[in-house]
């Protein structure tokens, strides 16, 4: 397949089918069926916890793999309208069955997590991207490694976790994870079996209803990891999960001068602020390496004012000159008072305010 | 000085909402569009009523309008396969003529239905990339990004205002009683026929904008960057359909002559002026008939909502048909209802007329609509009625009289300048 493939994909045949790709054919035909586009049927929902869910997905032949660590766009369909948002791999990358998963934590806000938790169903046709990321393990894994993660944070990490253990990696691993309780806790009865290991020591830390007996207790603090007998110095670190844990684990590691060990993944959670008058945050225009503090007022305008010079035509939303990608964040369309907050979308920025942390592509 | 429009919303409040350029410099005064027929508040009233039509509609959007727009590509791109497949086989004519009116057909739906209205961001809301605006480009000589700047704003906002609406007339013809008559409008009709073959490449030409850089209007960047695009569209397309198909083609020359590639070119070239033919006639049809009114900048200059509203309703002509034939012309036979919501998908505009009609009853509008061949009778008409040189030396572009009134109004517009800067020099 690699050479029909390659061969749909080459240049020849794109002069043939222009100003389209053989793709917009070959969808046609069948879904599933393209040369680049990333298409893949869910097999089945599997629930974790509560509110969490792991979806086993069958990807067609344009997936080329991924690293642990790495995460996908996952984009489904619904009402005709496609939704799309990162979510990181979960399982290990030395499976051969050709499925791999995600594992996602339904938020209350989210509209696609809420969906796969409750109404995804198999044989959904789900439009992902290549797998993407460089929150992944180097290539010749060190002796002493220590992975961490909080709460939801944890799918990237065990897809690390499970990829070392299929691999038969001899080093020291430690793995320290932060959850609510043990009924939040995803992958649990995994996380069991894997402790038994030789080389690896699985710590829990159960935040608000600790495990009877716990001699760690709380949110990450140094003594955690002395407790654990790690030397942040000469051990690489990994840490995935809520934008206070990375920072706490940040800050630890820049004071004792053990910053170059640690590799970090926050997550992209839009933090949506419903209230309109209320205009906070900061505007990042990613082309331009421009920040601005987030004055309420339209992208656009918030763009002219720092400076940039935006396509646009006639500033009320008809004429779609002005659209540009936006990378993530949410923002309030202002006609409409419709807040969205899909990530790599493109908007109109003419009638678009941002709300909270907003990164476009200008 | 930049002030705020008085454009209100569609937008929310504080949002400076209008084409800034339609917004005078010197005068405070209201457009005069629409007072023939209603009063300011009348007007106000009327975008109200609009804007609540075009509310819900976007409301209701979803999946029926999904599964109809991938509906349309599903057959556009079925009949592009058996178009290319028919016009391989010359050697057997019923096959190939069928090819190139399937191809032909395909060509006129990737450009009406689908390239047109999807260029448009009516379906943006999908939010699928591959049929999104922003990144879509059609199965014509003229490259996106031109073509919608061009459009979607220039046409789109400036709707037959006479010097900023660069589509009355294309440049080319005396479509409208108030364009001034050159000599070379005695060629209106030869000149229309000829355009109506090869319009791909006038729709090219015209969003190159080759005359608003030698008026000095956008700057010689902007120029070579549309230069460059459209250099590199023609390219691709031309040798799509007049070289790699056609050499595909040589493989059948050993079974059945030489004149097999010939042929495949000639389908091609001939599937490429069916939709030339078919889209000039739907566009010029759909602005240039004889009642269709035009506008001066100055009457437009500081216009409301329900003006802009009432502007693209006096400004654009329906053609009545059957569904087929409004889906071959991408529903722009509902020209008025695109140019009211030219951001709602085109399959609603048959629903949107209901209401339009109802308001059109309500305060006495005029709303022009015919047959098509109604229509084209009377565009064929005024191209040859305004090709006749005016009596009026008004009307006349080069006659002393109209020199000295634009002589008048360059000095007029230089004296103002001068006023607005005296101020600043002796403060």
């Amino acid at each position: 397949m690699g050479i029909i493939r390659k061969a749909l994909a080459s240049r020849p045949i794109a002069s043939l089918t222009s100003p389209y790709t053989v793709d917009h054919y070959l969808e046609q035909i069948h879904p599933m069926l393209a040369a680049e586009n990333v298409r893949a049927r869910v097999v089945e929902v599997i629930h974790e916890t509560g509110d969490a869910s792991t979806v086993v997905l069958r990807p067609n032949g344009a997936w080329t793999g991924f690293k642990p660590g790495q995460h996908v766009q996952f984009g489904i369909e619904v009402e005709g309208k496609r939704r799309i948002r990162c979510f990181s791999v979960s399982t290990s990358s030395a499976a051969r069955n050709g499925t791999f998963s995600v594992s996602v934590k339904a938020h209350p806000d989210g509209y696609v997590s809420q969906f796969l938790h409750r109404e995804l169903t198999p044989k959904t046709l789900v439009y992902l991207s290549q797998a993407e990321g460089e929150f992944v393990l180097p290539k010749v894994v060190p002796d002493n490694l220590l992975l961490m993660s909080g709460g939801s944070g944890i799918t990237p990490v065990m897809s690390m976790l499970r990829t070392l253990r299929d691999t038969k990696h001899r080093g020291q691993i430690t793995f320290l994870h932060y959850a609510r309780s043990r009924d939040d806790e995803m992958f649990t009865a995994e996380l069991d079996e894997l402790a038994a290991n030789a080389n690896v020591t699985v710590e829990r830390i159960y935040t608000r209803a600790p495990a009877k007996g716990a001699q760690l207790k709380g949110r990450f603090v140094i003594d955690h990891l002395k407790h654990l007998g790690i030397d942040p110095t000469d051990t690489l670190t990994y840490v995935c999960g809520p934008a206070g844990l990375i920072e706490t684990v940040r800050d630890t590691y820049e004071e004792i001068g053990a910053a170059d060990q640690l590799r970090m993944e926050y997550f992209k959670v839009p933090s949506v602020n419903l209230d309109a008058a209320d205009a906070t945050g900061t505007l990042t225009f990613d082309d331009a390496k421009l920040d601005a503090d987030n004055s309420g007022a339209t992208i656009l305008e918030q763009a002219e004012a720092v400076g940039l010079n935006p396509e646009f035509g006639c500033r009320m939303g008809v004429c779609n000159t002005c659209v540009v990608k936006k990378n993530h964040g949410a923002v309030r369309h202002i006609i409409s008072n419709e807040i969205s907050a899909n990530t790599d979308e493109t908007i109109k920025i003419c009638v678009n305010v941002p709300i909270g942390d907003v990164n476009v592509a200008l | 000085m930049t002030k705020n429009a008085p454009i209100k919303p569609h937008s929310a409040s504080h949002h400076n909402a209008a084409p800034l350029s339609l917004i005078s410099a010197d005068s405070d005064k209201k457009a005069t569009i629409g007072l023939d027929y209603m009063t300011y508040e009348q007007l106000e009233d009327f975008g109200d009523e609009l804007n609540v039509v075009r509310q819900r509609v976007l409301d209701d959007l979803g999946q029926k309008d999904a599964d109809y727009i991938r509906r349309v590509i599903k057959v556009q791109r079925a009949s592009e396969v058996l178009g290319r497949i028919g016009i391989f086989m010359p050697f057997f004519w019923p096959a190939f003529v069928a090819g190139v009116l399937f191809l032909g057909l395909s060509k006129i739906l990737d450009n009406m239905e689908i390239g047109h209205n999807v260029m448009h961001g009516q379906y943006d809301w999908m939010n699928d990339p591959m049929i999104d605006a922003s990144r879509f480009e059609w199965d014509n000589i003229a490259p996106s990004q031109d073509w919608k700047h061009g459009h979607n704003y220039i046409h789109h906002t400036y709707t037959n205002i006479h010097g900023m609406d660069r589509d009355i007339g294309y440049n080319m013809f005396r479509i409208d009683e108030d364009q001034p008559w050159y000599a070379s409008h005695r060629f209106n009709l030869p000149l229309a026929f000829i355009l109506m073959l090869v319009f791909e490449w006038g729709i090219m030409y015209h969003g190159v904008e080759l005359d608003q850089y030698l008026q000095g209007k956008i700057s010689k960047a902007d120029f070579q960057g549309r230069r460059k695009r459209a250099m590199k569209k023609i390219r691709k397309q031309v040798f799509k359909d007049y070289i790699a198909w056609p050499v595909l083609g040589l493989s059948l020359v050993p079974f059945f002559g030489w004149w097999a590639p010939v042929a495949i070119l000639g389908a091609n070239i001939v599937a490429n002026i069916i939709r030339n033919v078919w889209s000039f006639i739907i566009i010029f049809c759909g602005h240039f008939p004889a009642e269709v009114q035009t506008f001066a900048e100055e009457d437009a200059q500081n216009e409301t909502r329900g003006q802009w509203y009432l502007r693209q309703l006096l400004g654009s002509a329906n053609i009545t048909g059957h569904k087929p034939f409004h889906v071959l012309t991408g529903n722009l036979s509902y020209q008025i209802e695109h140019h009211l919501f030219p951001d709602i998908p085109a399959r609603r505009y048959p629903e949107v007329a209901k209401d339009v009609h109802l308001l059109v009853e309500k305060y006495g509008l005029e709303y022009n609509t015919g047959r098509l061949s109604r229509q084209m009778f009377s565009v064929i008409r005024q191209l040859g009625k305004l090709g006749h040189k005016p009596s009026d030396p008004y009307k006349i572009g080069n006659s002393p009289e109209s020199k000295a009134l634009r002589r008048a109004k360059r000095e007029e517009a230089a004296r103002r300048q001068e006023e607005a800067r005296a101020p600043q020099l002796t403060s």
